[in-house]
C-alpha cells in the first residue's frame, strides 16, 4: 500500500509562508494566570525553605523518607506519618550543561542543572536545581554538593531560596 | 476476548509546518486508512482519537475540535491521552473496543499541529513541569532528557558515538519513507557529534524535530475480517501499559522500569517467552537517539547497557537480525507527538503485510513490537503484532 | 482515611503564582484559505458542496461529515441569512462592562448546513430571532483574511 500511494497528503509551508502571512491565518495570545495552591505538604516545604531548611515526610510502613515531602506514600498508598528534617548536602545523580534557556533560545554561558539526591532522605530522593562554583568540565555524576542559600531576608518560600548547589569543600561533610 | 486485526493505515506527510488545520490533517489520514482497508465511513462503529497536550495546537478540548475530521460525527467517540505514549496507546484503546465485543470496526486517528505554537513548541512544554518545585527554575524540556541520557551514559560507560549511530541509522532508514521530514542518506556519526550542543549531552541531531501531521489505523474483529475477506491484516496479539512515580527526581533514570512492566504485560498476553528470539523487529519510541537504546532494554530486547553494542554490531539495521525502527522512526520521519502512530503501529502493519515498499525488511518477519513513551518520562505502552 | 496531620492555621497554606505564556498562529487550512481569500478579496461568503449528499457546508470544509468524501467544489452562500438565535452581551470576554451592550447572533442561510456567529449590528431592542440579515464587510484595505473582515450582520434592507 505505501508503495501504491502516488501522493501522500499534506501541504508544506515555509517559515515565511506562515510568519509573513502568505497564507490566511489568525493570531491569538492567551493570557492565562494561575495561583497554584501548594497544599499541605508543599506549603510546609516552602515554609521550611524560607527558614533555610529541607524537610521530608516518613512512611512507617515502607520505612522510606520521602522527598519532596508528600502526605501520602505512593508505594503503600496510605498517609505518611511524620515530618523529618534532612540535610542540605547531597550527591549529583545526573546533570546537563544547557545552552538553551527556557524558551529554547540559545545562550552562550551554559546553565549547569541537574538532580541532587539529599542526605537523610531515602536513596535517589532528590530535587532539580542549579550548580555553581564549578565549571562545566569539573561537574560530574557522584559529586558531593551543598546548598548555597540566599540570605534570610531575601528568601520567599520558594525553591529559589537555594541559589544553587556547590561542591563540598576539603574537610566538609 | 476477541481477536483484533489492523486492516488499514494512513498518514499525512510530516513537516515543520503544514497548511491544513488539525481537522483537515485528520481527514486526510483517515480517508487514506479507510481507502486502504476498502471500507467506507458507514462500516465504522466507533472512533478513538489520540492527541497530545491541547497547548500545541492551541485549541482546548482538542478531541472535540478534531472529531469530524476523524470520522467521529454521530458515533461513539473518545479522545485518549498519555503524552507521547499516545502514539501507541490510542491503538490499545481501539483494541479494547473491539476485543471486548463492543465494536467490530474502530478507527484510531492521531494528530498534532505543533507549528501553531509560537515561536517554538518549547514554550508550552514549560507547563508540563511541576509549577512549584520545577518551574521557578525556568527549565527547558530538553534538560530532563539530557539528564536521563547523561545518567544512562555514565552508569554504563556509553560513548556519544554509540548513541549517534542510532540517529544515523534512523535518518538513513527514513530515506525510504514518503512522509519523512528529516531523512538523510549521507548523514554520518561525525555530523551528529559535530552538531550544535543544546543541553549537553543532547546535541541538535540527537533530537527529533517538532512536526505537523496526522495518522490513522483501522482495527477490526477477526469475524469482520473473515466475513469481508480482508487479505491485508496484522493481528494485535498483546498490549501492555504502565506508569511510574510522578516524582521524577525520585526515580532512577538508568532503566525504564515502566516500559519493562508494560512489555511483560504485552508479552504475557502474546505468549512471547523469549522476546529477543521471538520478536523479529521493533519500533521503539525514538524522540531522542538514546531513547531507542533505553527502550530496547526496557523491551527486554537487549540486556541492560548492551543496546549500544547491538547497534554498533549492525544487529538493528534493516537487514540485521533485529531490525529497529525500519520506518526511520521519529528521528527520521518526524515527531508530531501522537501522530507518530504512523511509524509505530502503521509501520508494523505495513511490514507484516509486506506493503512497506522501499522500507520492507528483506527477510521474512512475522512478529513485531512497537512501544511509545510519554508523560514526564514515566509512561510506557507496548503493542505486539503478528502477521 | 485522610492525612494523619493537617495545618489548622489557614494562613500557613501557600500558593505559587504564575501564568501560561503561549502565542499562536492558526492557519486557516485548505478550505479556510478558499473561504478567507474570497471574503478578503471579494467580500463574499463561500460554502463547500457535497453533491452526493446534497449539502453545502458553512464554514466550508474539505470533507463531508456525512459520507466522508473529499469536497473540492465551493459555491457562494445566499446573500441573505436569518438570525437563528442571539444574545446581548453586557460584559466583554475579560468581564469588563460593555457599553453599550453588544448583540451577538448565530446566523443561518437557506439550504446551507452550519452558519456563522458574529456581531449583530442592531440595538438590543431591535434585535430579534428570525430577522433577515446580510454581512457588512470592512473596507477592502482593512480586510486581512480573518473572520474580523466581517464587521457584523446588519438587518436586510427588505425588513427595514
Ligand atoms: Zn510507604
Ligand atoms: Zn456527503
Amino acid at each position: 500500500m505505501t508503495a501504491r500511494v502516488a501522493k501522500w497528503p499534506g501541504v508544506e509551508l515555509s517559515a515565511a509562508d506562515l510568519l509573513e502571512g502568505k497564507v490566511t491565518q489568525t493570531r491569538f495570545r492567551p493570557d492565562a494566570k494561575y495561583a497554584w495552591s501548594a497544599g499541605e505538604a508543599i506549603s510546609r516545604f516552602l515554609e521550611e525553605l524560607q527558614a533555610g531548611r529541607l524537610i521530608a515526610r516518613t512512611c512507617h510502613r515502607c520505612e522510606r523518607i520521602l522527598f519532596p515531602p508528600r502526605m501520602f506514600c505512593e508505594e503503600c498508598f496510605r498517609p505518611t506519618d511524620a515530618w523529618t528534617y534532612i540535610r542540605d548536602t547531597g550527591t549529583i545523580e545526573t546533570y546537563s550543561v544547557s545552552y538553551l534557556d527556557t524558551d529554547a533560545k540559545r545562550i552562550s554561558e551554559p546553565i549547569l542543572v541537574g538532580v541532587v539526591s539529599l542526605d537523610g532522605a531515602s536513596p535517589k530522593m532528590g530535587m532539580m536545581h542549579y550548580f555553581g562554583e564549578m565549571t562545566k568540565d569539573e561537574i560530574r555524576i557522584g559529586m558531593r554538593v551543598r546548598a548555597v542559600w540566599r540570605p534570610a531576608e531575601e528568601r520567599k518560600g520558594s525553591v529559589l531560596d537555594i541559589r544553587y548547589f556547590r561542591p563540598l569543600r576539603e574537610g566538609e561533610r | 476476548m476477541r481477536k483484533v486485526g489492523v486492516i488499514g493505515a494512513g498518514m499525512t506527510i510530516f513537516r515543520r509546518r503544514l497548511q491544513e488545520t488539525g481537522k483537515e490533517m485528520c481527514f486526510e489520514a483517515t480517508r487514506m486508512a479507510l481507502d486502504s482497508a476498502g471500507l467506507s465511513i458507514g462500516d465504522v462503529d466507533m472512533v478513538v482519537n489520540g492527541t497530545a497536550p491541547d497547548a500545541f495546537d492551541g485549541v482546548h478540548m482538542k478531541g472535540e475540535y478534531l472529531l469530524d475530521g476523524c470520522g467521529g460525527y454521530r458515533k461513539p467517540y473518545t479522545r485518549v491521552f498519555t503524552g507521547g505514549g499516545t502514539g501507541v496507546f490510542s491503538t490499545i484503546a481501539g483494541w479494547w473496543h473491539v476485543a471486548s465485543g463492543l465494536a467490530d470496526v474502530v478507527l484510531v486517528v492521531n494528530e498534532e499541529k505543533m507549528s501553531s505554537c509560537q515561536p517554538h513548541p518549547q514554550s508550552v512544554f514549560a507547563h508540563i513541569w511541576d509549577p512549584i518545585l520545577d518551574r521557578p527554575l525556568k527549565p527547558n524540556l530538553v534538560w530532563i532528557f539530557a539528564m536521563e541520557m547523561n545518567r544512562y551514559m555514565t552508569v554504563y560507560g556509553i560513548k556519544k558515538e554509540d548513541i549517534a549511530r542510532v540517529a544515523v541509522k534512523n535518518k538513513r532508514n527514513a530515506v525510504g519513507h514518503p512522509c519523512a521530514q528529516l531523512a538523510d542518506a549521507n548523514i554520518t556519526v561525525d555530523d551528529v557529534l559535530k552538531s550544535e550542543v543544546m543541553a549537553w549531552p543532547v546535541q541538535r541531531l540527537d533530537i527529533s524535530p517538532p512536526s505537523d501531521g496526522a495518522s490513522a489505523v483501522v482495527l477490526a474483529s477477526d469475524d469482520f475480517i473473515r466475513r469481508r475477506r480482508i487479505k491485508d491484516r496484522a493481528w494485535i496479539s498483546g498490549v501492555g501499559w504502565c506508569i511510574d512515580s510522578t516524582m521524577w527526581t525520585d526515580r532512577d533514570l538508568v532503566f525504564p522500569e515502566y516500559v519493562a512492566r508494560a512489555a511483560k504485560m504485552a508479552y504475557g498476553m502474546a505468549k512471547v517467552r523469549d522476546p529477543r528470539r521471538e520478536i523479529d523487529f521493533a519500533e521503539p519510541y525514538d524522540p531522542f537517539d538514546y531513547k531507542e537504546l533505553h527502550h530496547l532494554e526496557g523491551l527486554l530486547l537487549a540486556k541492560k547497557g548492551e543496546a549500544p553494542t547491538l547497534t554498533r554490531e549492525g544487529v538493528t539495521q534493516r537487514d540485521g537480525d533485529l531490525p529497529v525502527c525500519p520506518s526511520g522512526g521519529l528521528m527520521g520521519v518526524g515527531n508530531p507527538i501522537a501522530a507518530t502512530m504512523g511509524m509505530k503501529i502503521g509501520e508494523l502493519f505495513w511490514q507484516l503485510t509486506g506493503q512497506a515498499g522501499k522500507r520492507q525488511i528483506p527477510h521474512e518477519v512475522r512478529t513485531g513490537v512497537s512501544q511509545a513513551w510519554g508523560d514526564l518520562m514515566q509512561y510506557g505502552c507496548v503493542v505486539v503484532m503478528r502477521a | 482515611m485522610t492525612f494523619l496531620e493537617r495545618t489548622t492555621d489557614a494562613r500557613r497554606y501557600r500558593a505559587w503564582e504564575g501564568n501560561m505564556e503561549a502565542d499562536y498562529i492558526y492557519t486557516s487550512g485548505l478550505a479556510g484559505q478558499r473561504f478567507f481569500v474570497a471574503l478578503r478579496d471579494e467580500g463574499r461568503l463561500l460554502a463547500a458542496r457535497c453533491t452526493a449528499c446534497g449539502l453545502d457546508y458553512l464554514p466550508p470544509r474539505i470533507f463531508c461529515e456525512e459520507c466522508f468524501a473529499e469536497l473540492t467544489e465551493f459555491v457562494p452562500v445566499p446573500p441573505e441569512g436569518q438570525v437563528a438565535s442571539l444574545t446581548v452581551a453586557h460584559q466583554d470576554r475579560t468581564g469588563a462592562l460593555a457599553s453599550p451592550p453588544q448583540v451577538w447572533a448565530f446566523v443561518t442561510f437557506k439550504g446551507v448546513r452550519g452558519g456563522l456567529l458574529h456581531r449583530l449590528l442592531a440595538t438590543p431592542d431591535a434585535a430579534r430571532p428570525g430577522m433577515r440579515v446580510h454581512i457588512r464587510v470592512r473596507p477592502r484595505e482593512a480586510r486581512t483574511g480573518t473572520i474580523a473582515d466581517i464587521e457584523g450582520f446588519e438587518p436586510a434592507r427588505s425588513t427595514k
